[in-house]
């Protein structure tokens, strides 16, 4: 595999008000491979989103580097082909929404790209299939549930084609239907081939990444397998973050003398465990 | 002060092309003193329902009493019990707008016209409860403030209203795992000490199953069941049916009753579900 993103020595300072700067990014390096589904988790406040928007230049390093596929950010030439490359969806999918009708919305992207008309009705087909919108594209947004107006801004990515999209608690807002939606959507696009990266405070979402980031006051704190990282319970407590479910039942399961092998991560497992204990 | 609604309906633009049924005369009552979830999908009309309970939307037809007072109807003693319900938008901090955490928290009862020392001694006690130290933070700017933090100001704004009764929606939305079982804590803590109705709207039902003593589910307007945890949890393909979910202990324990050990208990917590696999393997 190849380096997609390689972020080297990253800092970055917000300038306050009274002109004095707040440092969100100090120092980090990390790499995230083509093709690879990573998880950025973090307390509030820990440099997670300052560091997404650092990945598609909306912010540039006050020091260090990012290269995005190869392109410096800090290089002005670069700027529009990475943020045609990473594209951005946020948490409140109201904030992300600008037309009155589906399918407009999602060309409004291409169509400032000047991609051509016909490509462009043939991008907004297959976003809204890959997302599982297709029945919806004359309805207005406004009316739609939570995860469906969600999965309108995650097709509104995918319509520009972007090789790598940065999903930012994209499913804090949502109802649990929302939310499973909206993460089948997430893992449909990383199957096929594009640069997932999650920030999230759902511990179960990300452990369904192969790789996780644990962020902690701007600096990098873990940098690991869904596996390895949760294996730290303790820290990762200390730090204000916590396990997925099935992690922390079987570590409290251990503490009532129920004898389960080490390493069970998912509610199968420990499913099948407890079963054949019996 | 109890909740008694009865046969509420609320029809948004009535006799016009885009009428739609918010609220489909929905009739429940909750207790003084209780603990009361509220959940349902995106929609399902949540929001219609808290925001009659404040006097801020009004009813098509039906009637709320809060305690003996029916807030439909007009007049004095109608808006005094209005002002009796506290309510907490989601994300509160974003209107959070004074220039220190004192004066941002003293905005409601300054309206309401009470004298500075009056208005002060309840600053004081509402950052009290929502876990800030008063003489820290009184001249600090709300917004150099943590996220927990600025949500928990924003609370204290709604708390010195000395609500009877406190609604909250998705208070713990977009916090990381420690800070949203701080938010809870501090929920639980201010609902013990004001021994007052709360009534929290929530997507999360690890949240709703540990907290609540009551649970209302809504779906498409309608009111779909009302009743302990234990029982609304009991109705997992229902709630799944209507976008809802099981509490995680719940939703583990049924897969592995599934899987063929047979455990018993409520489930409510993932410390129960431990406890009744624990059992459950030991009378093997």
């Amino acid at each position: 595999m190849s380096a997609f993103i390689e972020v080297d020595d990253l800092k970055f300072d917000y300038i306050k008000q009274d002109g004095t700067s707040l440092r969100a990014v100090d120092g980090i390096s990390f790499r995230i491979e083509r093709g690879s589904f990573t998880a950025i988790i973090g307390q509030n406040g820990s440099g997670k989103s300052t560091l997404a928007k650092n990945i598609n230049a909306l912010l540039l390093p006050t020091e260090g580097r990012i290269l995005v596929d190869g392109l410096d950010t800090a290089d002005p030439a670069s700027l529009w082909e990475i943020r045609r490359r990473v594209a951005m969806v946020f948490q409140n999918p109201d904030n992300q929404i600008v037309s009155s009708i589906v399918e407009d919305d999602i060309a409004f992207g291409p169509e400032n790209l000047g991609v051509d008309p016909a490509e462009i009705r043939q991008r907004v087909r297959f976003a809204l299939k890959d997302v599982e919108m297709e029945e919806y594209r004359r309805k207005a947004p406004h009316l739609l549930s939570g995860g469906q107006k969600q999965r309108i801004a995650i097709a509104g990515a995918v319509a520009m084609e972007p090789q790598c999209i940065v999903f930012d608690e994209p499913t804090a807002m949502l109802d649990p239907r929302g939310r499973s939606e909206v993460l089948k959507v997430i893992e449909r696009l990383h199957d096929k081939g594009i640069t997932t990266i999650l920030i999230t405070h759902f511990m179960e979402e990300a452990a369904r990444a192969d790789h996780v980031i644990v962020m902690n006051k701007g600096r990098l704190e873990m940098d690991g397998t869904p596996t390895e990282i949760f294996s730290r319970q303790d820290r990762l407590k200390e730090l204000s973050l916590d396990v997925p479910a099935p992690i922390y039942l079987a570590r409290i399961l251990g503490e009532r003398g129920v004898d389960l092998p080490p390493g069970i991560e998912t509610t199968e497992e420990l499913v099948r465990c407890l079963c054949q204990l019996q | 002060m109890s909740i008694t609604v009865k046969d509420l309906t609320h029809i948004y633009s009535p006799g016009q092309p885009q009428e739609q049924v918010a609220l489909d005369q929905i009739s429940f009552r909750i207790e003084d003193g209780t603990f009361a979830g509220l959940i349902g999908h995106t929609g399902s009309g949540k929001s219609t329902l808290v925001q009659h309970l404040n006097g801020l939307l009004k009813p098509t037809s039906g009637t709320i009493l809060l305690g003996d007072t029916d807030i439909t109807k007009a007049g004095t003693a109608s808006r005094q019990a209005r002002l009796k319900t506290g309510l907490v938008f989601q994300y509160p901090e974003y209107q959070l707008f004074e220039e220190t955490v004192a004066k941002d928290v003293a905005f409601g009862p300054n309206n309401l016209g009470l004298s500075p020392e009056e208005t002060d001694a309840r600053v004081r006690e509402a950052l009290q409860l929502v876990g800030l130290d008063y003489e820290e933070l009184k001249n600090v700017s709300p917004f150099e403030l943590s996220g927990g933090q600025k949500r928990r100001v924003a609370i204290a704004g709604v708390i010195a209203m000395k609500p009877e009764i406190l609604i909250l929606d998705e208070p713990t939305a977009g916090l990381n795992p420690k800070a949203h079982r701080d938010i809870l804590d501090m929920v639980r803590g201010i609902h013990e000490s004001t021994g007052n109705i709360t009534l929290m709207v929530s997507h999360n039902m690890n949240d709703i199953a540990r907290m609540c003593d009551q649970v209302l589910v809504m779906d498409h307007g309608r009111l779909l069941m009302d009743g302990s945890p234990e029982e609304v949890f009991r109705r997992g393909e229902e709630l799944k049916e209507v976008g809802l979910a099981l509490p995680d202990s719940m939703e583990i324990a049924r897969q592995i009753i599934e899987g063929g050990l047979a455990l018993e208990g409520t489930f409510l917590t993932m410390e129960e579900t431990a406890d009744a696999i624990a059992a459950a393997l030991q009378a093997k």
